[in-house]
């Protein structure tokens, strides 16, 4: 099974452990037995190939889907996360690739987005947009971005590094203490790229726990701690990043899709002879 | 990416005086179609004086006011991303059922029980256009393209078809009915209405939660229900605003006028709302409008209609200008949606 089962009984809890978790989807085993273990302040990389079982990982955390087996830790309590409020409220945020932003909204309205600021009472309650556009402008300089001229903005005109770094501050200030980023660089050029590694280390500095999805092993390593290979709904290497190398992880992909082609070649020849 | 970079970040590299006019332009709709409208004014009257004068005002004013509250609430559905097809029949529904509640010939009740049952009738209708739509998943076109005929069947067999007298007169229609020469005040009551509902939606839409909600959710439905916005709730609710605002509207209307024609409004005046909601800057697609422009939308076209009237341009002509300006609003509408992913518009 996995290569480096997670040691349990730890001194201090993890912000997130994973036990023994199944899911299937109708025929489809999308995560076979997977464990995993996120240490406070802790920034794990996620790496598979398409299908290989993250999303429905991160779908899990985050409470949009319900495992079939298997327990779930948060901060040390055993939980069964039934929604995505409540996996927010335990502190749980995910940044989804498709950042969840309304392209024809500013960018202070969308990171206060449904928990707006407001004046006067319910239901005659007028928008606080003053101090929305007050906040989140401080709320970008704390995670360090300046590129953006106003708050006002559009977020249809940003850049996709500027979407990608305000989903992020948005999750952060809305009291999360774990995020889960869902391939936070796809699509990015070089320069933002690096904009949102940064991003992402300052975060961790500050005592964030984050488990990072993405294809971009180079990147994983660049600011992960710790890297996990998930295969075919399993957990097949479970490495400190300063252990691996890109080369590695790109051998070991390359290996399993070698074997699992010379499988099928092998089960061709068989039927035809 | 270098095209986005270049207009987010770097000032030298940034989007030429023409696009930034056409950005300006695009983004304040409202002013733009303002000017419009001031600009077709000054060209009827220069062309004839009768335009400005007392009884065209009138004539102006009397005909935009149903159409602007209709538009109103249709802006607001169409912001969230649904449609009303039907609100043009709920507008004679209302004044219908006001008269089966409360006319001499039928139950007699008090005018105001009429009106209550009346307006809760429409809301009613908004709220099953609004549950079909988002708990059964019937597209809003084809829930309120039935619900268009399932209504005009209600409303003639509620009047057998007949043309028939608005209970209520006396306060009743000096307050939601008057007519310029009833009192010193030049317009009639029911452009007041019109005004009032138009400001106090525009309030709603920029600067209460429910409009940032209507606007999010008509801007990515998945990101807005993602955030914990209810959605559902929020289309529900616009649907039912739509409907009361019809109703209310076919109310008004049919105490100014004095008689309810059960054939009155329908698809005609449903269409002039989305008409003058688009030519004012709202969105087909949603997540993006305004009330106040779909108000200018409706002046506009109001002015064109009776200037053409006056100056003796043919009824084809209008129909031929209103069909033009749909059009060329809509192209607008999606390139500037296309430019502003781009990153092109400032």
């Amino acid at each position: 099974m996995s290569e480096a089962a997670p040691a349990v009984n730890d001194a201090a809890p993890d912000a997130i452990r994973v036990e023994h978790l199944v899911k299937s989807f109708g025929a489809v085993n999308a995560l076979a037995d997977v464990s995993i273990h996120l240490g406070r302040g802790e920034c794990l990389g996620l790496i598979g190939d398409n299908g290989a079982g993250k999303s429905t990982l991160v779908k899990i955390l985050s409470g949009f889907h319900r495992p079939d087996r298997g327990k779930i830790f948060v901060e040390g309590a055993e939980t069964s996360i039934r929604s995505v409020d409540h996996a927010r409220s335990l502190g749980i945020d995910t940044v989804y690739q498709d950042l969840a932003l309304v392209p024809t909204l500013s960018v202070a309205h969308n990171m206060f987005l449904n928990r707006e600021l407001t004046n006067g009472f319910r239901p005659f309650a007028w928008l606080d947009n003053r101090e929305m556009r007050k906040r989140a402008r401080s709320y970008l300089d704390d995670i360090g971005i300046r590129t953006l001229r106003s708050v006002q903005s559009e977020v249809a005109m940003l850049s996709g590094g500027q979407r990608q770094a305000i989903a992020i501050a948005r999750s952060v200030h809305s009291g999360a203490r774990i995020l889960l980023l869902d391939e936070p660089l796809a699509a990015m050029g070089a320069k933002e790229g690096e904009m949102i590694l940064d991003l992402i280390r300052d975060l961790k500095d500050k005592g964030h726990s984050m488990i990072v999805v993405a294809h971009n092993y180079v990147h994983v390593l660049e600011v992960c701690d710790r890297v996990n290979l998930l295969q075919h709904g399993r957990i097949t290497l479970d490495r400190l990043s300063s252990e691996t190398s890109a080369e590695e992880l790109t051998e070991l992909v390359a290996r399993e899709y070698r074997r699992q082609r010379d499988e099928k070649r092998a089960s061709g020849d068989a039927t035809e002879g | 990416m270098a095209i986005q970079d270049a207009a987010v970040t770097a000032p030298e590299g940034r989007a030429g005086l023409g696009w930034r006019v056409a950005g300006a332009l695009v983004r304040r709709r409202e002013a733009s179609i303002f000017v419009v409208a001031v600009l077709l004014s000054l060209y009827f009257s220069i062309r004839n004086e009768a335009f400005y004068s007392a009884d065209n005002v009138k004539n102006i004013t009397e005909t935009m006011a149903p159409i602007a509250i209709v538009a109103a609430g249709l802006a607001m559905l169409l912001i969230c991303g649904e449609i009303d097809l039907a609100v043009g029949r709920v507008y004679a529904l209302a004044p219908a059922i006001v008269y089966v509640v409360s006319s001499e010939d039928e139950h007699g009740y008090p005018i105001w029980v009429g009106v209550i049952a009346a307006l809760g009738c429409s809301a009613l209708v908004g709220l099953t256009n609004g549950v079909i739509t988002t708990v059964f998943r019937v597209p809003s076109f084809i829930t309120t393209l039935g619900m268009l005929f399932l209504l005009n069947g209600i409303t003639l067999h509620l009047l057998a078809g007949t043309q028939v007298f608005m209970p209520g007169g006396g306060t009743f229609h000096d307050i939601f009915g008057s007519q310029p020469g009833d009192y010193p005040l030049f317009l009639n009551s029911e452009f007041f209405w019109a005004l009032g509902i138009v400001l106090v939606l525009q309030f709603v839409l920029t600067l209460t939660r429910w409009g940032l909600h209507t606007t999010a959710t008509g801007g990515n439905l998945i990101g807005a229900a993602e955030a914990g916005i209810n959605v559902r709730m929020v289309k529900i609710g616009n649907f039912v605003l739509a409907n009361l605002l019809a109703g209310f509207a076919g109310i008004l209307d049919s105490t100014r006028i004095t008689t309810i024609v059960p054939l009155q409004g329908g698809p005609d005046l449903m269409f002039m709302g989305v008409a003058a909601a688009v030519i004012g800057g709202t969105s087909l697609f949603g997540g993006y409008g305004s009330v106040i422009g779909a108000f200018i939308g409706v002046a506009v076209l109001i002015i064109l209609q009776t200037g053409f009237n006056i100056i003796g341009v043919s009824a084809f002509t209008f129909d031929l200008i209103i069909g033009i300006a749909i059009i060329l609003s809509m192209i607008v509408n999606v390139q500037v949606a296309r430019l502003r992913n781009l990153g092109r518009l400032q």
